[in-house]
């Protein structure tokens, strides 16, 4: 996988100074404060972070599932294939939804309706958009079926949710999201519900269908083991804006934001297991609420390296700070020594 | 090691009921013949996928739910077969802290309330006074200050929500403390706390502790001893180190090469699950891992495997000896730090 500063082609996915705000009693709240990201084909992005960071508002004003204007306002670009999807009526946006953009959700039962035959919810969206005979949208539900690995898809097809197991319910959801080859697949934490044997095969099926397919992926998840998994480049979310972005590896095995620092040593690991390595890394405080975000960065009350008259003044920008694949948005980056980081992780 | 409390051919079957006269047409085997010593002070890991049994166990042995057979000996006597009555005293010894701490707490009531509700049952001789005090202070155990006390639920985190469930099971001083799940429904920074908080009482306590969990590493952390769950069995028992660097049941084999890491490098090497997990109302004859064992043999459709020694304290029920299974961790005597810089 190349990185996507060194790709040549355009990416499937452009987002810009997207920001989003909450209206509630007269108030408008900020959630997501300006972020940019670009996705291109064949590459899966994750955006992790914490409850409240923000990552599935994100999700949902790429999709527009957000709640109309009297609620909520979208600014910025969320640009895809030359068109800015925040410029769009619904109507246009409803055919968009489908060819171009599809989304999985955490909780497949939910995405689902359980009086309705998983063959039929599959056609329904191919028949919306496509021209195609009973035979032939039969023919491409099979397709599916087989494509998501669900065995004896002859008769599965006309099986209800509810008869289902989580794990092949997904692969149900995820065959609906595929039925009409999107460019762009957004998964919001669609394997926290499952039993962690049938998430290595969701994740494994999704690896498999994006080789095939060329789609691109935004992946969701508070999860770093998932993470690994499934990712190419990474965006730390904390607070409504993007914190660390850089390559699986970069983030992984030398994180430069204190936050993304702190998020990995608090994960145990298989590796220590049953060796009494002592307490986990942590990370004091809490997110703070969207609409009470402390003055300048907003990881500082809670962040080890914070200095007061520089960290609580100013809103550090996302910057590469010599690594340009890998920025960060830290003021105190260049004075967090190496050995800093070491001690961190003890 | 002495045996704080023993599980012996525990069964908890669920009628399934069916027709018009509500006949017993079959029976979901929720824990089916476990056998399960706890010694004193020591932290068992009991893992295993949703449906395996592993909440109805923690369950029954808290005398939560009664078992259909089979005895639950604390210290040496049989709690299953005791009145309801004669269950109250051990009712203080043993505690519970369950997965969801939005639900699990009365929003009508304050911290007070909450955490004095425990002594008033098992304590009525001490006065209000007394019980507030112990109140604040085991709030303060949990690492929540003792101002907190007078709130009500919502004005809490979810980090904090679990902390005063667990405060709250501890205000009693019991002796065994289940925890079904307390770390699925946290943030992993906020997850990180609470395990420390558990490792930290646990140690200062001397408290036993059984923590029902689906996450591998999570347990890998804080037990000493794990125990698999798979279809209301028990699989494979043995210390953390040994279960996690020699697995000796091919399920346990699967599940830990399933677990996903925050490393690079790991991606995709897994042994693959083969097929759907079986209907817990027709569990297959045989071994009831056989239908999704890579290692199966035409042998185990009959067998019936005990949990059976296969080193020191690290029993498997499989009767496959001659299996060499791939482990999560290789043994090394000490594991490098995990270095965050380069």
């Amino acid at each position: 996988m190349t990185t996507p500063s060194s790709s040549t082609t355009d990416p499937v996915l452009s987002v810009r100074d997207l920001t989003i705000r909450f209206k509630a009693r007269g108030r408008e709240t900020p959630v997501v404060h300006g972020i940019d990201f670009d996705i291109h084909g064949g590459e899966t992005l994750a955006l992790v972070g914490e409850s409240g960071s923000g990552k599935s508002v994100t999700s949902f004003a790429l999709m527009r599932l957000l709640p109309d204007a009297r609620h909520c306002t979208i600014e910025g670009q969320v640009n895809i294939g030359g068109v800015n999807l925040l410029e769009l009526t619904e109507r246009k946006m409803t055919s968009v939804r489908g060819p171009k953009i599809a989304m999985i959700f955490q909780e497949p039962l939910t995405s689902l309706n359980p009086v309705h035959r998983v063959g039929d919810q599959i056609a329904e969206a191919i028949r919306y958009h496509r021209k195609m005979t009973r035979a032939q949208i039969r023919d491409r539900v099979l397709e599916l079926l087989t494509l998501v690995g669900i065995p004896d898809p002859e008769r599965r097809m006309s099986a209800y949710p509810g008869a289902m197991s989580g794990g092949m319910r997904q692969r149900v959801v995820i065959a609906m999201a595929l039925a009409l080859e999107p460019d762009l697949l957004i998964a919001d934490e669609p394997t926290t519900a499952l039993d962690v044997t049938v998430q290595a095969q969701i994740l494994e099926l999704l690896r498999d269908i994006q080789n095939r397919t060329g789609m691109a992926m935004l992946f969701i998840t508070h999860d770093f083991g998932v993470v690994a998994e499934i990712a190419d480049r990474v965006m730390v979310m904390y607070s409504g804006r993007i914190v660390e972005e850089g390559r699986l590896e970069d983030v992984l095995t030398q994180p430069r934001m204190p936050y993304t620092q702190g998020l990995l040593s608090s994960v145990p690991r298989l590796e220590d297991a049953g060796l009494r390595t002592g307490a986990l890394g942590t990370i004091e405080g809490f997110v703070p609420t969207a609409g009470n975000l402390p003055d300048g960065c907003s990881f500082h009350p809670r962040c080890p390296h914070a200095r007061p008259g520089v960290c609580d003044t100013a809103m550090p920008a996302l910057e590469p700070h010599g690594r340009p694949d890998h920025p960060v948005r830290c003021l105190r980056i260049e004075d967090i020594a190496a050995s800093d980081m070491e001690d961190l992780s003890v | 090691m002495s045996t704080l409390i023993e599980a012996v051919d525990l069964k908890q079957h669920y009628p399934v009921r069916q027709g018009l006269l509500g006949r017993q047409t079959a029976a979901v085997k929720a824990v089916d013949g476990v056998n399960l010593r706890i010694h004193r002070g020591e932290v068992l890991g009991l893992v295993g996928e949703s449906g395996s049994g592993k909440s109805t166990l923690g369950r029954n042995l808290m005398m939560m739910e009664r078992p259909t057979s089979g005895a639950v000996l604390y210290e040496g006597s049989d709690l299953a077969g005791r009145s309801h009555k004669a269950l109250h005293p051990y009712r203080r010894k043993m505690q519970m802290v369950f997965q969801d701490p939005f639900s699990s707490l009365n929003p009508r009531m304050t911290v007070e309330d909450s955490l004095t509700m425990p002594l008033r049952f098992h304590q009525p001789e001490l006065s209000a006074a007394q019980r507030r005090d112990a109140a604040a202070e085991t709030l303060e155990r949990v690492g929540l200050p003792r101002s907190m006390i007078t709130r009500y639920p919502h004005e809490f985190s979810g980090g904090q929500r679990q902390r005063i469930g667990i405060a709250r099971g501890l205000i009693v001083r019991p002796e065994f403390m289940v925890a079904d799940e307390p770390v699925s429904a946290l943030d992993v920074s906020v997850q990180a706390q609470v395990l420390n908080l558990f490792s930290e009482i646990r140690e200062s306590l001397g408290l036993t502790l059984l923590f029902v969990t689906h996450d591998l590493a999570v347990v890998g952390h804080i037990a000493d001893r794990v125990a698999v769950m798979y279809l209301g069995q028990i699989m494979e028992i043995a210390p953390t180190r040994a279960l996690f660097t020699a697995p000796k049941h091919p399920y346990t084999e699967t599940l830990l090469s399933a677990a996903p890491q925050p490393t690079v490098g790991a991606r995709g090497a897994r042994i693959p699950m083969k097929g759907e997990p079986p209907s817990p109302l027709s569990p297959p004859s045989g071994c009831v891992f056989r239908t999704r064992c890579s290692h199966a043999t035409p042998e185990c459709d009959a067998a019936h495997p005990e949990l059976r020694s296969r080193a020191p304290g690290h029993l498997s029920a499989c009767i496959r000896d001659d299996i060499s299974l791939v482990p999560a961790v290789s043994d090394r005597p000490t594991s490098p730090r995990r270095k965050q810089s380069a």
